[in-house]
């Protein structure tokens, strides 16, 4: 319990931990993911497993928008600079994900004009800055930055810039839940739902989670009071026979989600029919393309790309990692070929990647160590 | 790129889509269109997301998400990340 008293109100802390104690049933296991990356950076920061029974394990779930990216798109990606000599703008998560040649970094050491951007209105103005220059925009991301890309569209058809694209690999969490609700190697008792994502697609789809698989989803927040508040409320429920979405960020989420990315995003995407997640395989309908209002703008419209499924390195073992069936640090690369310098996997590479928060917080090893070991049943109380 | 940086609006720009916010003393402007409809008012905290506000909150939330993020080693990549926004 070292990081307690760095916590805002150590005595709130632990008393939230003493709660989780007395709702848990004896002799029973729980299972419970973390959606959102965001999660699995804070939790493995603040070490909050540590004030949890060891009959709660947190399986660490597909929120990492470069996580789930596979390779063949960072591929096409790549090739929209060195085949298409076009300027590709993306976010800093971007830099270092390994492609089958190389991460962007090393391709623009070979030469290939790639450009970090801290938003996708960078892009824009690099756009009307080169008139005469091929911009995209290598879009990531969850419904929390898709708005974002939406919004930027829009903007670039309203001032009528001829020479912005977007590359879009914005994936949807709704489909990716219901995969892994659906994947039969999954065994799940609740969920900690995404903060961020739910301020723009609110609470009402993640109904399906209670209704269809009877399993309770709390929206949490990041706070370490916040993700514990988030388990305490869904034992509750599963102590009272529940399963209900509740929202315990009430105080940024709003039920209804924001409407007006909502909007923007219904206008400047569609549902693609399907699309290939790392670790998760294809889903359907659970990404979104440029949709056909916006053709002019979609990079994978105006340029012919490579196209080709890559698999990831046979010794990597993301797709395991990601599905939470297997820990980061039992990856046979975990830590000797693949660390946040060198990432093999791109789990390695953002800090919301499972394996990045593994590793990014050594101190914590020695006892996941010992974890490795089966725990006793019966260790409530 | 998910954990949000609040900041403070010090004025709105002359075009209705953008306001300029503090971050930390850090100034650059940001796109309002999500939250307009809200009715935003200078001195109002609002979360950013990729040069973005996404929600407002109140300055309470405010400095319990700046916190949260100087607690996870990222208040200074929020700043940079402010910072570094090319448009105009």
């Amino acid at each position: 319990m070292k990081y307690v008293d760095e916590f805002r109100d150590p005595q709130l802390i632990r008393r939230t931990a003493d709660e989780i104690r007395r709702l848990m049933e004896p002799g029973r296991h729980y299972r419970f993911m973390e959606v959102c990356g965001g999660h699995t950076h804070a939790i493995y920061r603040f070490g909050l497993e540590d004030l949890l029974p060891d009959s709660i394990e947190l399986v660490h779930g597909p929120g990492c928008p470069v996580c789930v990216l596979p390779m063949g798109r960072v591929d096409d990606g790549l090739a929209l600079a060195v085949e298409h000599g076009a300027i590709v703008t993306a976010f800093g998560d971007m830099m270092r994900v390994p492609g089958r040649r190389g991460s962007p970094l090393e391709h623009i050491a070979r030469g290939a004009d790639i450009r970090m951007v801290y938003s996708p209105l960078d892009a824009l103005k690099l756009a009307c800055d080169n008139p005469d220059r091929q911009v995209v925009f290598f879009a990531i991301g969850f419904e929390t930055t898709a708005p974002s890309t939406a919004l930027t569209l829009r903007r670039a058809r309203s001032l009528g810039v001829p020479n912005l694209t977007v590359f879009s690999n914005h994936v949807t969490i709704i489909p990716a839940i219901r995969a892994i609700l659906d994947s039969p190697d999954m065994r799940i008792d609740g969920f900690i739902g995404p903060g961020h994502v739910s301020t723009v697609i609110g609470c009402r789809p993640y109904e399906f989670v209670a209704r269809d698989y009877g399993r309770p989803i709390v929206v949490s927040g990041f706070e370490p009071l916040d993700v514990l508040q988030g388990i305490v409320m869904i034992l509750r429920q599963l102590r009272e026979g529940r399963a209900e979405v509740e929202n315990q960020y009430a105080r940024v989420v709003p039920w209804e989600g924001n409407l007006p990315a909502l909007q923007a995003m219904a206008e400047t995407f569609e549902l693609r029919p399907y699309f290939e997640w790392r670790g998760l395989g294809f889903i359907s309908q659970s990404a979104l393309g440029v949709s056909a209002a916006y053709a002019d703008f979609d990079a994978e419209r105006r340029f012919e790309l490579p196209g080709v499924r890559v698999t990831d390195p046979k010794a990597a073992q993301c797709g395991e990692v990601l599905k939470g069936v297997l820990k980061p640090h039992r990856c046979k690369l975990f830590g000797r070929e693949c660390t946040p310098e060198h990432p093999v996997g791109a789990l390695m590479v953002s800090s919301e990647g499972a394996c990045a928060a593994y590793y990014n917080f050594a101190h914590r090893r020695a006892r996941l160590e010992e974890d490795a070991a089966p725990a006793p049943a019966a260790a409530a109380g | 790129m998910c954990l949000a940086i609040p900041g403070r609006i010090v004025e709105f720009a002359a075009e209705p889509s953008f306001a300029v916010v503090d971050v930390t003393g850090v100034r650059r402007k940001v796109n309002v269109d999500l939250l307009r409809p809200d009715g935003l008012a200078v001195d109002d905290w609002v979360l950013i997301h990729v040069g973005f506000a996404m929600s407002r909150i109140s300055a309470e939330q405010a400095e319990e998400q700046l916190r949260l993020l100087t607690m996870l080693g990222e208040a200074t990549l929020a700043a940079e990340e402010v910072e570094g926004y090319q448009f105009e």
